[in-house]
């Protein structure tokens, strides 16, 4: 116990701001975020994430933001288990075949606004896979989008400005 | 024919010709022409099960089997029979003892595909062989469990997605349902029941469905049921040009882009006769082991949550966000994805990244010191992990696995000391094993790896040589074909390549460990209570995306 009290007091606090080229940014979206998350929900924004034929590596991206650098949580976002207690649909990968009545049956079972963000190339256009007889190739074949976000994998940062963008959209 | 200068003694591949001779099995000709480091035997279809019998009772380990169609387009020219030839699928089974490598291969006709399966012999190849059928069509007339695996419900029973006739687009564009009917081995008694699991799982993690029967709180049966991320990876690298592979390959698993990349590109380049720049191996090996540091420091964390233990999750997440934010800053990826390239690397160091990355190792070692000491050490961590998940060696062997699932379970196989490939062949690379096989044993196995690695890491810097970091590709001659073999953090990557006439690529199939390390969790997970799947599962974390394809 008392290693993990001294682990824990020379870590410090490892939350940005910290010494870092993303440090402004970072603080900036998370309180435009943050604003944006109080006028357009009034509570904390609930993600559900769902892996749709990625590789996996958008998963570790999105993983990053719940690390302490990130700390998603402060801006007022968090991931559920659930798709009945999320506000928006995360989704990864080039939507395979065999991925997607899973992924319509959980975007059926979310409430409204059931905001849709399709996170990475795989999602927006299909990446390196592309549309074949294994993957429809992009969310909007199956889904209505809301927003996209590019990159292979998208970074943490990337992540943060989509979910702004989600924010900003006028109401459906 | 056999050219035998090249090679290392193989001490057992005589005895297991004069075993396959002894029973009477054809053996049409040994030699490693494409396939090196591998030797090559050609048998005969009819004596496909008795090798791999004959395989198992000499204590072999089997790396896998796949099956090579004919060419997808255009198919006359590309051919490597003599037209009035009957069209055939050719199978590839790979065996290595000692580090040393031996490739089966047998035809079979297009028209009849059938030839006794492997699977009796070795468990672990059960979802390799159902794989080549539900793709290739290959019938496994013998195999315990014939029914389909890779295949839900976006193509019909009797197409082929590899084969020829099979259009890239598919052959139905309506909405693909839910799988279904799929036969999942029964338990019944009093008080049994079953828990279904997925494909849509509770945090953010890969998709894929796990059936657990259980009796009270003890798991009495496991069975996976994945598939559901298949890409068509194999299909999409038909027709490709060796840096689209390349580029391909590295997203096969996110997690190991550059295990599969490299081994990927050692295929290409041994397919093509490439020498690659002592530079750019150097680079790779820094690639490779920067990756493995990244993902186990981050499941050490993982791991420890799942048993509630979030501090270590939480310093574990920190590291690693500095590790990946190095990556960007020397190497232009956080992930590290497409670094690797055909004939060599895409990015070099500086002096100054060179000094740089020195200090960041050593500032890595002390950061975990402090962590991985508790981690070791603290009675709660110990009270969830010891015995829990416990995989024994004869499982492990069994099914073929390796890495630190193999490891912690007594078993030190490590391409890097035991089929070494450039930058390895240069440096000593230890291999200790754990005996306890639980999850206890895989936190170590991985706590030394990183270690190790930082290690490995700095002994790469210090050999770093002078000189371009990449070679121009050869054109590869028809039909050529090579082996990548790349010790990856989860264990070994295994890649096969074959060459069209006109230089791009006729067949590429990637084998990630997690082909046996699935089935390895099944049998580990056997006795535990349920709430402990999570831990059992990432002490494992094997690849979905990298099984499914």
């Amino acid at each position: 116990m008392l290693r993990i009290l001294s682990q824990a007091l020379r870590t410090g606090l490892a939350t940005e701001p910290a010494p870092s080229t993303d440090d402004a940014e970072l603080a900036e979206i998370g309180v435009a975020l943050q604003r944006r998350i109080d006028a357009r929900v009034g509570r904390s924004l609930a993600l559900r994430q769902v892996d749709a034929g990625s590789c996996n590596g958008c998963e570790l991206e999105i993983h990053a933001l719940n690390n302490p650098y990130y700390d998603l949580e402060r801006f007022g976002v968090h991931f559920v288990a659930s798709p009945r207690h999320a506000d928006a649909l995360l989704v990864t990968g080039p939507i395979s075949r065999h991925m997607e009545a899973a992924l319509r049956r959980t975007w059926r079972a979310m409430p409204a606004p059931k905001w849709v963000i399709a996170a990475g190339d795989c999602a927006c256009n299909g990446g390196e896979f592309g549309c074949s007889y294994a993957c429809r190739g992009s969310v909007d074949q199956v889904l209505p989008v809301d927003v996209s976000v590019p990159g292979c994998p998208p970074t943490p940062l990337d992540f943060l400005r989509a979910l702004l963008a989600a924010l900003s959209m006028p109401e459906r | 024919m056999i050219d035998e200068i090249h090679m290392k003694p193989f001490d057992w591949l005589s005895e297991y010709r004069e075993r396959l001779d002894d029973e009477g099995r054809l053996v049409r000709d040994a030699d490693h022409q494409g396939l090196t480091p591998a030797r090559r035997l050609r048998l005969e279809a009819e004596d496909w099960g008795a090798a791999a019998r004959i395989a198992a009772a000499m204590g072999l380990r089997h790396a896998g089997v796949f099956a090579d169609p004919p060419d997808l387009a255009p198919p006359a020219q590309t051919s490597t029979l003599p037209d009035d030839e009957e069209p055939t699928i050719t199978l590839r089974a790979v065996l290595e003892q000692q580090g040393d490598y031996l490739v089966l291969e047998t035809q079979v006709p297009l028209a009849l595909p059938e030839l006794p399966s492997q699977t009796p012999w070795y468990p672990g190849l059960d979802r390799l062989e159902r794989h080549a059928q539900d793709l290739v069509g290959v019938r496994f007339t013998d195999h315990p469990h014939p029914h389909r695996w890779t295949r839900h419900q976006a193509w019909r029973e009797g197409r082929f997605p590899l084969r020829a006739d099979f259009p890239l687009a598919g052959e139905d564009q309506r909405r693909t349902q839910a799988d279904r009917d799929y036969p999942f081995e029964a338990l019944t008694g009093d008080g049994v029941y079953q828990i279904p699991v997925g494909p849509v799982h509770a945090g953010i993690i890969e998709p894929g469905h796990f059936r657990f029967h259980a009796e009270g709180e003890t798991v009495l049966q496991l069975e996976a049921r994945l598939g559901y991320v298949h890409k068509g990876i194999e299909r999409l690298a038909v027709g490709r040009d060796a840096v689209g592979l390349a580029r391909l390959a590295g997203r096969i698993s996110g997690d190991s882009t550059v295990a599969h990349t490299w081994a990927a590109c050692q295929a290409l380049e041994r397919a093509s006769g490439c020498e690659v720049p002592a530079r750019a191996l150097v680079l790779r090996g820094l690639l490779c082991e920067r990756e493995r540091v990244a993902n186990h420091i981050g499941d050490i964390g993982a791991i420890c949550n799942d048993v509630g233990m979030a501090f270590i999750h939480m310093q574990c997440a920190r590291l690693r966000e500095d590790w990946q934010r190095a990556s960007q800053a020397h190497f232009g990826h956080r992930l590290l994805m497409d670094r690797i390239i055909p004939g060599g690397v895409a990015v070099d160091l500086d002096a100054a990244a060179v000094a740089t990355l020195r200090a960041e190792h050593e500032a890595m070692r002390r950061a975990i010191a402090p962590i991985f000491a508790i981690v070791d050490e603290l009675p709660s961590l110990a009270d969830r992990l010891l015995t829990t998940g416990h995989l024994q060696t004869k499982d492990a062997r069994t099914l073929g696995c390796t890495g630190y699932v193999a490891k912690a379970s007594g078993l030190g196989f490590d391409l890097r000391r035991d089929a070494p490939y450039p930058p390895y062949d240069a440096l000593a690379v230890e291999v200790p094993v754990q005996q306890e096989g639980d999850v206890a044993a895989r936190v170590r196995m991985r706590m030394h790896e990183v270690r190790q690695s930082l290690n490995l890491m700095d002994e790469l810097l210090r050999r770093l040589p002078d000189g371009p970091i990449a070679a121009e590709l050869p054109a590869a001659s028809a039909g050529a074909i090579g082996l990548g073999l790349v010790e990856g953090w989860r264990g070994e990557v295994l890649a096969f390549v074959r060459f069209r006439n006109d230089g791009r690529i006729a067949r590429y199939f990637a084998r990630d460990p997690s082909w046996f390390t699935w089935p390895a969790l099944e049998r580990l997970i056997h006795g535990n209570i349920v709430p402990d799947f999570p831990v059992c599962n990432k002490s494992v974390n094997a690849s979905y995306s990298g099984q499914d394809l």
